[in-house]
C-alpha cells in the first residue's frame, strides 16, 4: 500500500506540469501569468503535504512556507498584471508572438 | 488514499485543465479559480485550515478578481484570428510532457520510502500567530515590505503617463 | 449533549437552549455514529429556513418602512396590512419566464446566481446565534467568513459578464470595484478585534465580551477604538453589500439595474435574495464582534434567551440599513473610491495603533484619555485636510454645457 503521500506528490506533478504547458504555449501574456500562478499552487500544494506528513508538524515550516509562497505569489500577480497593462496601453496587445522587439 | 482525495484532485485538475485549454480569456480565468478552490479544498483535507482559509481569501478574493480585470482593461476577450496557442506550443508541450514524467518517475521511484499517514496535527491559529511573530518574523517583516513595494511598483507601472497619454 | 445537572434546567434555561435541546432530542433517535452529521445537517436546515424567512419579512417592512420615510403607504393589498406581499412576489418571481439573452455566456449566466447564494449561506456556519448556537465553531471562523464573503464578489462579475450587456457589466465593474476598496478597511478593523480578544473563533470572541462592571457591558463598542472600528465597519459594511447611500453598481438612474439587468424570473429572485442574506450575515458579524453577539445590554436581562438577543440585534442593523436608504443620496464613484483610499483606510491604520496602545497600557483610566484624544484628533485633523480646497456651491458641469 503506497503511502498517501505519494497521491499528492503526484497530483503536484500533474498541477505544475499544465501550468508549464500553458505559460509555454499560450498567446496571451495573461494566460501565461495564470499558468505560472498554477506551477506555484502545486508547489505550494507539495509544501502542505511534507508539512502534513512530516515528522514534526508542530514545527510548522511547510505551513510557513505555504504562507509566505501565497503572500509572495499576489504580490507577483499584482506586479506582472500591471506589467501586461502597461505593455497593452504601450503596443495596443497582449499576444506574446507580436511583443518580438527591444525598441519601444 | 481516500475517495475525497480522487474527488478533489480530478475537481483540481479539470479546473487547471480547463484554465490552459479554452478559447475565451474570461473562461480560463474562471476555471482558474475553479481550481484555486479545488486546491483550499485540497489543503482543508490536509488538515492545514489556516493556509485553505488563506487561499480562497488570496487567490479566489483577489488575485482572480486582478486577473479578470486586467482581461477587460486589455480587450482580451476577443479571440485573436490567429490563434490562441503560440507557433511554438508543440516545444513547450515537450517540455511540459518531459517535466512531469520525470517529476512523477521520481516520486514513484521514492513512494516505497514515503512515509505513512501520521497523527492529525493539532496546529491551532495561536499556534501560527505565535511562530509568525517569533521564529518567522524577519521573513514576515521582509514580507510586509515586499507587499508594500509591489503595490506602489503595480500602481506606478500601470498609471497613465501624464502628457503622452493619447 | 449538553450535560447539565438537573438544578440548572431551570425555565429561562430551557428557553435559552430550546433550539439546542430540540436537537440533541431529534439526534437521539438515531445511532451514534451518525449523530454529528445529522446535527449539522438539521442545523443547516435551520439556517436555510429562518433567514429566507426573514428575508421575506425584510423585504416588506422595508417597502412599508420606506413608504412611510417618503409620506405614502407601502404595500397595503395582500393580506392584513400587506404583510402577505413577500407571498404573492414570490409566486410572481416563480412564474415568470426566465429570459436568457441570445448572446449570454448560458453557462456562467446560470452559474452566477447560484454560487451568490451558496457562498452568502456559507458565512453562517460559523456564527454563533446564541448560546451554544453555532453550527461548526471553527478555529479560524473569522477568516473563514471573509474568505466566503470574498468568494460573493467572482460571482457578481460573472453575472454582469456573462449577460454580455454594457449596463450589466458597468454594474459588476462598479461592484467589484467598490466590494475590493473597502474589504480592505472591513478586514483592518476586525483585526483590532482579533487583537484584543486574541482568538479568531467567533464564540470566543463573543465570550470576551460577556463580563459587566455594574451595569456595563464589556462590549467593544464602548471602548474608543471599537467605536472608531464599529463606524468603520458599518461604513465599510454597507459599500459591501452595496446597499445605499453606496448602491451605485445598482444606480437605476444611470445603468437600468447594474449586474442583474438581465436577470428574470427565479434567477433574479435568487440574486434579491443573496443580496439581502448577505446583508443579515454582515450584521451578524457586525453584532458579533462589537455588539456582544448574544450577550443582554444589561446583566438583569439575561433571563430573555440569547438567540432572541441576536436578532434582535441583527434587526436593529437591518433597520438601520433601510433608514439610510430612506435619507441619504448616492455617492458618486469618485468620491465613493477617494472615500475609501484617502480617509477610510488611513484611519483605520491609525486605528489599529491605537488599539495596540490600548492593549499595552494596561487597565486604568489613561489609556482611555489618550486614545479617545489620538483618534478625535486625527479624525478632525484629517476632515480639515481633506476638505481644505473643496469649495462648496453650485456645480459646475465641465461638458455639459
Amino acid at each position: 500500500m503506497a503511502s498517501p503521500l505519494t497521491g499528492y506528490l503526484v497530483l503536484a506533478a500533474l498541477l505544475f506540469a499544465i501550468g508549464l504547458a500553458g505559460a509555454l504555449t499560450r498567446r496571451n501574456a495573461i494566460l501565461v501569468l495564470i499558468g505560472i500562478e498554477l506551477m506555484l499552487n502545486a508547489a505550494n500544494l507539495n509544501l502542505v503535504a511534507f508539512w502534513r506528513f512530516s515528522p514534526h508538524p508542530e514545527a510548522l515550516t511547510g505551513m510557513m512556507f505555504a504562507i509566505f509562497s501565497i503572500a509572495v505569489a499576489a504580490a507577483e500577480a499584482a506586479v506582472g498584471l500591471g506589467l501586461v497593462i502597461s505593455i497593452y496601453r504601450h503596443a495596443q496587445t497582449t499576444d506574446l508572438d507580436q511583443m518580438n522587439r527591444m525598441k519601444g | 488514499m481516500s475517495p475525497v482525495f480522487y474527488v478533489l484532485a480530478v475537481f483540481t485538475v479539470a479546473g487547471g485543465l480547463a484554465a490552459v485549454l479554452l478559447k475565451n480569456t474570461v473562461h480560463c480565468a474562471l476555471a482558474l479559480t475553479v481550481a484555486f478552490a479545488g486546491l483550499a479544498l485540497l489543503f482543508l483535507n490536509l488538515d492545514a485550515q489556516f493556509v485553505g482559509f488563506a487561499q480562497i481569501l488570496i487567490y479566489i478574493g483577489a488575485v482572480a478578481i486582478l486577473v479578470v480585470f486586467a482581461i477587460l482593461l486589455t480587450r482580451g476577450t476577443e479571440t485573436p484570428p490567429t490563434g490562441v496557442f503560440s507557433h511554438s506550443w508543440f516545444v513547450g508541450l515537450v517540455i511540459a510532457a518531459g517535466v512531469f514524467s520525470v517529476l512523477g518517475w521520481a516520486v514513484l521511484q521514492s513512494a516505497r520510502n514515503l512515509p505513512q499517514e501520521p497523527a492529525v496535527p493539532s496546529v491551532t491559529v495561536h499556534d501560527i500567530g505565535v511562530a509568525l511573530l517569533g521564529r518567522y518574523v524577519l521573513p514576515l517583516e521582509i514580507v510586509a515590505l515586499l507587499l508594500t513595494s509591489a503595490t506602489i511598483g503595480a500602481v506606478i507601472v500601470a498609471m497613465h503617463e501624464k502628457g503622452r497619454a493619447q | 449533549m449538553l450535560a447539565t445537572p438537573a438544578s440548572t434546567l431551570s425555565v429561562p434555561f430551557i428557553v435559552d437552549q430550546v433550539f439546542v435541546l430540540f436537537k440533541d432530542w431529534l439526534v437521539s433517535f438515531l445511532p451514534t455514529s451518525w449523530r454529528p452529521a445529522a446535527g449539522i445537517v438539521l442545523g443547516v436546515i435551520g439556517i436555510v429556513c429562518v433567514y429566507p424567512g426573514l428575508f421575506a419579512l425584510t423585504t416588506v417592512f422595508e417597502r412599508k418602512g420606506l413608504g412611510r420615510m417618503q409620506n405614502r403607504y407601502g404595500p397595503n393589498r395582500v393580506g392584513p396590512y400587506g404583510f402577505f406581499q413577500p407571498v404573492a412576489d414570490g409566486i410572481k418571481s416563480l412564474t415568470k419566464e426566465d429570459i436568457i439573452p441570445f448572446d449570454a455566456d448560458a453557462v456562467v449566466h446560470f452559474l452566477a446566481p447560484l454560487t451568490l447564494v451558496v457562498t452568502v449561506f456559507m458565512g453562517f456556519a460559523v456564527l454563533p446565534m446564541g448560546r451554544n448556537m453555532v453550527l461548526v465553531n471553527l478555529d479560524a471562523g473569522l477568516l473563514f467568513f471573509f474568505s466566503m464573503s470574498a468568494a460573493t464578489e467572482l460571482s457578481v462579475f460573472m453575472a454582469g459578464w456573462s449577460s454580455r450587456n454594457k449596463y450589466s457589466l458597468l454594474g459588476a465593474m462598479r461592484a467589484v470595484a467598490q466590494m475590493i476598496s473597502y474589504e480592505v478597511p472591513l478586514l483592518l478593523t476586525t483585526v483590532a478585534v482579533v487583537m484584543i480578544a486574541g482568538s479568531l473563533s467567533l464564540p470566543k470572541i463573543v465570550e470576551a465580551q460577556s463580563g459587566y462592571t455594574g451595569w456595563f457591558p464589556h462590549w467593544y463598542i464602548f471602548t474608543p477604538w471599537g467605536l472608531a472600528s464599529f463606524l468603520i465597519f458599518a461604513i465599510a459594511a454597507t459599500a459591501e453589500t452595496n446597499r445605499s447611500p453606496f448602491d451605485l453598481p445598482e444606480g437605476e438612474s444611470e445603468i437600468v439595474a447594474g449586474y442583474h439587468t438581465e436577470y428574470s424570473g427565479f434567477k433574479f429572485a435568487l440574486f434579491f435574495l443573496g443580496e439581502y442574506v448577505a446583508m443579515f450575515s454582515i450584521s451578524g458579524i457586525g453584532v458579533t464582534l462589537f455588539l456582544g453577539g448574544w450577550s443582554a445590554p444589561l446583566p438583569f436581562l439575561n433571563v430573555v434567551p440569547s438567540w432572541l438577543w441576536f436578532f434582535s440585534k441583527v434587526m436593529l442593523s437591518i433597520f438601520v440599513f433601510i433608514w439610510m436608504r430612506g435619507t441619504l443620496p448616492r455617492l458618486r464613484q469618485d468620491q465613493l473610491m477617494n472615500f475609501a483610499w484617502k480617509f477610510v483606510l488611513p484611519f483605520t491604520l491609525l486605528n489599529l495603533g491605537v488599539t495596540a496602545l490600548w492593549r499595552f497600557m494596561g487597565e486604568g483610566w489613561a489609556r482611555w484619555v489618550v486614545s479617545s484624544i489620538i483618534l478625535a484628533g486625527v479624525y478632525v485633523l484629517m476632515g480639515r485636510v481633506g476638505m481644505f480646497k473643496k469649495h462648496f456651491g453650485p456645480r459646475s458641469y465641465r461638458y455639459a454645457e
